[in-house]
């Protein structure tokens, strides 16, 4: 048991039992504090992979930014009390949970045969941590066209909420 | 001797059926969002592990967590967004009662 073992069972377990209670508890808030937990571990297995700044960026953007969108519309909506008969109930959730338990083996049966994998066999895992000098250089020369899509994403995004916003305000009106 | 590709891939698979599983159960359509946001999150982990394991010395998996994340920032935008106009005219945001597209 290397140290890089401790930390990634601890790191995997907080993980997992943080995306369990995000889907069992009642109340959105306590499920959206418990993704802010999956998150947190999730950047803790980046920094182990040597991804040190998407581990950066996964704490700024999701456990930041993005958890702050969903905590600020969760307590917009107030929706405690409406939340109370929000999980499927009988026969529907056994045939969920068999169907998610059937998905769960064939993903793990996948991911422990793809160790075996003659092209990830024969390549040595690099152990060098990857700099934010080599992702910008990437970025910016081999992946530029996709780079400049994504802001045109944003842009888009951007503009499809204050539209829908917008539509809202005029409709009271 | 660093940690084998594998023991990342189980985690993922496990976490992304987690989140397949909180879309099935879960009728809140804003829970609905976080555990799409969870699948997201262990893709991004097989990404990551499989761009270490491959050796290559460019880090073109993290590249694609970028995008991913991009894309999910904007997803979220989108969706809380439908969701807040979902609910002013309905009330409620339980997607068994949101079953008609006409007001």
């Amino acid at each position: 048991m290397t140290a890089e073992h401790v930390l990634f069972f601890v790191f995997g377990a907080v993980s997992l039992i943080g995306a369990i209670s995000v889907i069992s508890f009642r109340h959105p808030i306590y499920s959206a504090l418990s993704l802010i937990v999956t998150f947190f571990a999730q950047a803790g297995l980046f920094v182990l992979l040597g991804a040190h700044f998407v581990a950066a960026v996964q704490v700024i953007v999701y456990a930041g930014a993005i958890m702050v969108l969903f905590l600020f519309v969760i307590m917009l909506l107030n929706l405690g009390t409406l939340s109370a008969k929000s999980a499927l109930k009988g026969k529907l959730k056994g045939l969920a949970v068999v169907l998610g338990v059937l998905l769960a083996i064939q993903g793990v049966y996948i991911a422990m045969t793809a160790g075996t994998d003659t092209a990830l066999e024969s390549a040595q895992a690099s152990t060098e941590v990857v700099t934010t000098y080599k992702i910008g250089e990437l970025l910016f020369s081999k992946y530029l066209l996709p780079f400049e899509v994504t802001s045109l994403i944003l842009l888009a995004a951007l503009i499809g909420v204050i539209v829908l916003v917008k539509r809202e305000n005029q409709a009271e009106n | 001797m660093s940690l084998g590709v594998e023991y990342y891939l189980v985690l993922s698979a496990l976490l992304f059926t987690i989140g397949v599983l909180g879309v099935l159960i879960r009728r809140n359509a804003i829970i609905i969002f976080m555990c799409i946001e969870l699948m997201l999150n262990a893709a991004n982990l097989a990404f990551v592990a499989i761009n270490r394991s491959l050796g290559s010395s460019d880090p073109d998996g993290q590249l694609f967590v970028f995008f991913v994340m991009a894309v999910a920032a904007a997803e979220v935008a989108i969706g809380l967004a439908i969701i807040v106009s979902v609910f002013k005219h309905k009330k409620t945001i339980n997607v068994d009662e949101v079953n008609s597209l006409k007001g």
